[in-house]
């Protein structure tokens, strides 16, 4: 059903359909659209603490204020942009790509779409209500716990809401993927972005606990008067650095996994070759996934654990930079030798490759324990992690996002607007982030809300200060060129780019049901082996017949909501006993809302085969 | 397309500019031009690890730059379909042992110097201070000297310092980086770094672990004198008298609204260990007032005054009754006149 | 192809709980959620083994542990683990009756345990004023444990949930993985509670 269509039949019939929906693809939407506002409100933030240091010594923004700032915008930016919009283009291609009708768990998919949105609310309720989180997105106790505001509890709940949609997503994902590939569809066939998917889903099954169980010690610490980290009773701050760093650690490639998945779908089919080194690639991506939960304590070289811990865990991280060197390499040879065309979703890829070596470079250069002393929470590190996470992650989800717009919406997006936003973007990121790395190296520290005059920052904090501008221009296109899109945008037909894999070989956007009949799977890049052999589209494995189909629901967006109404409580039953009752009401709604799913049988519906054959193909 | 190139080069030229302009930052700031035995250690894997990089960098951007030009689909190629190739185990084989090879050039010397920075053996040989990080100052206490100071760490050159590092409230960060680079300072552990200062100079140091409202002005200063000289000083702060008269009316008024005040309930003057607000020993010849404003009379009034407008969130405000312009200058008088010793920042050169 | 022909078969098959796509997802699906409750308690163990000996002046795991209780409810829970087994046992022989009353001393068991926790924390704090926030130690204590309890009070309303709700519509394809993870879910439980019988108790008596 397409927008417009659905559109006829009203706005509040629009709205109740995506409130309900249980459908992967429209889950995607939701995903963009929550993570993408998101996105902008995260970009907002940096350039206010960007323009905060346009000079030394400035005053544009507070000292508070400033790290209310740039606490919201690396907590908005990891947990409510970047993986929502990854999430986004996993639920709107993977299950294509595997050859699947549906994900395992549709009412899952939707209540974890819910729970981060609703989680990103009530993190970003705070700055109406007293006040921001301000001891960074990392939070470090004993800071965090004595941030007088309200802040950090805002932080904590948003955080345990969200990150809890999130692993349930995750859990979705692994079971889908191993229960509901195509016939044929084996591992070592699947497509990268679904291997990524998984690799990722299990990072996200692994980290995020370790997550949950430092939230609930912060929470209990700062709500119920509990001891972590409280020194006095015998409390040990480092505790909470260990599981956020076992969390945050993983979490990166959490980010950048399905990043490298987009442009091994990006590069061969731009270059019309197939992904050079499939396997090595498969093998590099799980890998990778490995060592990132053995590393966590190199964001700790500085906190005292000894030389010992500090020597294995430097190793231990600069092993990350083989696999990761050998992913750069094969990219690299499955354009030589091909046939590459250059548009706008090329570019994104093409600007990722240098982009990501400079900041993988920069990352083994961390990982030498007696140097990170020097880089250690500098400007350094900045330039680092957002040389991985922009040029990266970003750079990734810019080029899914052209890649994919027309499978997901109907419609291509304007090439020219495109190019430009990528020049602007490319730009602008090099111009606001490199210099960065000497900033660091000269002596300033992250975290500053003013540097000093004459110790030699101008110069490059200007510079940097630039950049962004740049960049912020470069979002705006890109907006611009989404509504372009929307209206008079180019409509494709189900394979605009000669694709190799599965999503390609059904309309764009693909009908409710995905494929009429599954298709049989012959091998690695199963559209593109179909082109060769000269039938150009996928050989069913099955008779036509009756399609089962999940019912839509509101209970996710309820429980969400009740979990939402809970938070409130949580965090202000320590200023007044009455908030008791929003946690009463709210816990009633969402485990309400639970028993009336486990009670309610709800066995879905079926599409009869006589309704599939009148659909066009 | 080729117009907009042509602009884009012109940015990155004039940044490069910009880069070399700035050079290495400001010395005795700047890690880039190290002047301590941690910050050279420190340096020589920075540079061994950017030469490494740069190469891999370098061989990256060939390959990829052939790659676009020569494999650009072509007019007339529209309908081209190139070779669809599998892998190759040599070349993955090559692209998997040089990488292994390059990281294990990097980490032997990585491990070397990680011991040897973290080495103790010595330590009761050498000059002890006990550091307290505190919102947003630091407190030196020399435990064998009895010598109490802060802000300013009179170091002499050429010699190891140990500093045993604690917190009296949240996680802070030492970091001098020009003489060595950083060590957390947690409040329940006591962490221990050393450092030596190769030449005399005045170093900047400041806190690398996000602290409150007023992070970014917790600096303090390393200052390295000649052993000399530091013997010199260390004597100088021990025959300070905190009873000891200002000579002249308006310093000894500033002596008395003190007292009136109770600011000795938290400051102490002489080797008293009573830390709660910084020492104030030899205020007079303190690098700089709160941190980071030049020492100078006005500015030492209007600190005074209205602390919290200079340092946010600093834990001075509020804890005396409000100063009148006389009294504040009274005492400004008299913390400035502070001067136990002939060893001042100046004696440190630049 | 109607519902209540696929999901009430004839002749059950041999896996009931895994006869379905449905009940395939909804096995896995749990799997990979202990996966993750591992790390969870994985965390909360680590957090533990920190702290246990930070009793700030208060009492320690040696002062106030009694193993008498203990054992019990480690009986208690493991013998409930074992129920469950034979109510899926039965659930293979497709005999919901025989099912519903090993699901029902399961839950008896589960409930006699929680009993006991309950009991043994009040014991504590009344004794020997060992709260939660009386050191670091308290808390970590009283977190660990009390996270799993937390699990016991979960699997204990989603069974009574389950068995209320099929008491009169009988064993089908729909329900039966509803059962068989709840089993699953509950020998997890039994398994933490083993680690903390042994790392919290017998390790905090031995010192």
């Amino acid at each position: 059903m397409s927008i417009a269509a659905a559109q006829k039949k009203g706005f509040g019939a629009f709205l109740w359909d995506y409130l309900t929906t249980v459908d992967h693809k429209k889950i995607a939407h939701l995903y963009l659209i929550g993570g993408g506002f998101f996105f902008i409100l995260g970009g907002l933030e940096a350039m206010f603490i960007r323009i905060q240091l346009i000079a030394p010594e400035n005053d544009f923004i507070s000292a508070g204020l400033y790290n209310e700032m740039f606490t919201m915008h690396g907590t908005t930016m990891i947990f409510l942009a970047a993986m929502p919009l990854l999430l986004g283009l996993m639920n709107a291609v993977m299950p294509l790509q595997i050859g699947a009708r549906d994900v395992a768990f549709p009412f899952l998919n939707s209540l974890g779409f819910w729970l981060f949105m609703f989680g990103g609310i009530l993190l970003n309720c705070s700055w109406f209500l007293g006040g921001a989180p301000d001891s960074g997105w990392t939070a470090y106790t004993p800071l965090s716990v004595e941030s007088p505001t309200h802040g950090i509890d805002f932080y904590v709940l948003g955080l345990q809401i969200s990150g809890a949609g999130t692993l349930i997503g995750g859990i979705n994902f692994l079971v889908t993927i191993v229960t509901m590939r195509a016939p044929g569809m084996t591992y070592m066939r699947m497509p990268l972005f679904s291997w990524t998917t998984f690799v990722t889903s299990t990072l996200i099954l692994f980290a995020f606990p370790a997550l949950t169980v430092g939230l609930f010690l912060l929470m209990f610490d700062r709500m119920f008067g509990s001891a972590f980290f409280n020194v006095a009773l015998g409390g040990n701050s480092v505790i909470w650095q260990h599981l956020f760093w076992i969390f945050g650690h993983p979490e990166v490639y959490i980010l950048i996994l399905p990043a490298f998945g987009v442009f091994s779908e990006v590069i061969p089919t731009f270059s019309k070759k197939r992904l050079f080194g499939y396997t090595a690639m498969v093998f590099a991506t799980i890998l990778i996934a490995f060592l990132g939960f053995m590393v966590w304590a190199h964001h700790m070289f500085t906190v005292g654990l000894g030389p010992v811990a500090n020597a294995i865990f430097a190793i231990a991280t600069m092993a990350i930079a083989v696999p990761t060197g050998i992913k750069i390499f094969n990219w690299l040879a499955t354009m030589w030798g091909g046939s590459i065309t250059i548009n706008s979703a090329m570019l994104w890829a093409l600007g990722f490759i240098p982009s990501f070596t400079i900041g993988g470079m920069t990352g083994v250069m961390l990982a030498s324990a007696v140097a990170d002393y020097q880089y250690h929470d500098s400007y350094f590190v900045v330039a680092h992690f957002h040389y991985v996470i922009v040029g990266g992650v970003v750079f990734g989800i810019f080029a899914g996002l052209h890649y994919w717009w027309p499978k997901m919406f109907g419609r291509i997006l304007n090439e020219k607007l495109g190019k430009i936003g990528f020049w602007l973007f490319f730009i602008g990121f090099h111009l606001t982030f490199f210099i960065q790395h000497f900033l660091g190296l000269m002596g300033m520290p992250r975290r500053y809300w003013v540097f000093l005059e004459d110790q030699g920052l101008d110069t490059g904090n200007f510079i940097s200060t630039i950049g962004t501008f740049l960049m912020a221009i470069a979002a705006t296109i890109f907006l611009i060129n989404i509504i372009y899109t929307a209206v008079k945008g180019e409509k494709p037909a189900g394979d605009p780019y000669d694709g190799r894999t599965l999503e390609w070989a059904i309309p764009s956007p693909p009908p409710y049901y995905n494929f009429k009949q599954l298709p049989l799977v012959r091998g690695l890049d199963p559209l593109w082996i179909e082109k060769m052999d000269g039938k150009g589209k996928m050989t069913p494995a099955e008779p036509l017949g009756d399609v089962h189909m999940p019912n839509g629901s509101i209970l996710p967006f309820a429980m969400s909501l009740g979990f939402f109404v809970a938070g409130f409580g949580f965090i202000y039953q320590t200023d007044h006993q009455a908030w008791n009752l929003a946690i009463f009401v709210g816990m009633g709604i969402a485990l309400g809302s639970m028993l009336i799913r486990s009670l309610k049988d709800d066995h879905g519906y079926h599409i009869s085969k006589e309704e599939l054959e009148r659909e066009a193909d | 397309m080729k117009g907009w190139m042509g602009k884009f080069k012109f940015v990155f030229l004039l940044s490069f500019l910009a880069i070399i302009l700035a050079g290495c930052g400001r010395e005795n700031l700047t890690a880039l031009v190290p002047k301590g035995y941690g910050a050279e250690s420190s340096m020589n894997l920075i540079v061994l690890s950017t030469v490494i990089m740069t190469f891999v960098f370098i061989v990256v951007l060939s390959v990829y730059l052939i790659a676009i030009v020569r494999f650009r689909k072509k007019k007339g190629q529209e309908n081209y379909i190139p070779k669809q190739v599998e892998g190759s185990k040599k070349l993955e084989t090559i692209w998997t042992v040089i990488p292994i090879i390059l990281v294990l050039i990097l980490a032997v010397p990585t491990v070397a110097a990680t011991f040897d920075l973290a080495d103790e053996s010595g330590k009761s040989d050498h000059i002890n201070v006990d550091v307290t990080g505190n919102q947003y100052w630091w407190h030196f206490s020399y435990a064998d000297e009895e010598v109490q100071t802060s802000q300013d760490l009179y170091i002499p050159t050429g010699e190891k310092v140990y500093l045993n590092m604690k917190s009296s409230d949240v996680i802070h960060s030492l970091w001098v980086p020009s003489i060595s680079g950083k060590m957390d300072v947690n409040p329940e552990n006591e962490n221990t770094m050393y450092i030596e200062a190769n030449e005399e100079g005045v170093y900047w140091g400041k806190c690398a672990e996000l602290c409150g409202p007023s992070h970014s002005l917790m600096d303090f200063k390393v200052i390295a004198v000649s052993p000399e000289e530091y013997e010199q000083w260390v004597a100088d702060m021990q025959s300070v008298d905190p009873e000891e008269k200002p000579q002249d009316a308006v310093a000894q008024d500033g002596k008395a609204a003190m007292e009136a005040n109770n600011c000795l309930n938290c400051h102490a003057i002489g080797s008293s260990p009573n830390a709660v607000g910084p020492n104030l020993t030899n205020f007079g010849d303190r690098t700089k007032i709160a941190g980071y404003l030049e020492t100078n009379k006005q500015n030492l009034v209007d600190w005074l005054l209205d602390p919290e407008s200079i340092k946010p969130g600093n834990l001075m405000t509020g804890k005396y009754p409000e100063l009148s312009e006389e009294e504040a200058d009274s005492i400004a008088e008299y913390l400035l006149q502070l001067k136990p010793s002939e060893i001042t920042p100046e004696s440190a050169g630049n | 192809m109607s519902h209540d022909h696929s999901l009430n078969p004839e002749t059950m098959p041999q896996e009931p709980e895994k006869a379905t796509l449905e009940g395939k997802n909804k096995f896995l699906g749990l799997w990979f959620f202990l996966g993750g409750e591992t790390v969870l308690f994985a965390s909360l163990f680590g957090t533990y083994l920190a702290l246990r000996n930070s009793t700030a002046g208060g009492p320690s795991g040696q002062d106030i542990f009694g193993l008498e209780l203990v054992f019990l409810m480690t009986m208690l829970l493991l013998t409930s683990s074992l129920t469950s087994v034979y109510a899926m046992y039965h659930m293979k022989n497709n005999d919901f009756k025989k099912m519903h009353l090993w699901l029902g001393i399961t839950a008896f068991l589960g409930i006699g345990f929680l009993a006991c926790e309950i009991y043994e924390f009040y014991h504590y704090i009344t004794d020997f004023g060992f709260t939660f926030r009386s050191s670091a130690f308290g808390s970590a204590f009283y977190t660990l444990v009390g996270f799993h309890g937390g699990h016991v009070v979960f699997g204990l309303s989603w069974l009574i949930a389950l068995m209320v709700r099929n008491a009169k519509r009988g064993l089908n394809l729909y329900n039966a993985p509803k059962y068989y993870t709840f089993s699953l879910y509950w020998h997890f439980i039994d398994v933490v509670w083993v680690f903390i019988f042994t790392v919290v108790y017998l390790m905090g008596k031995v010192g």
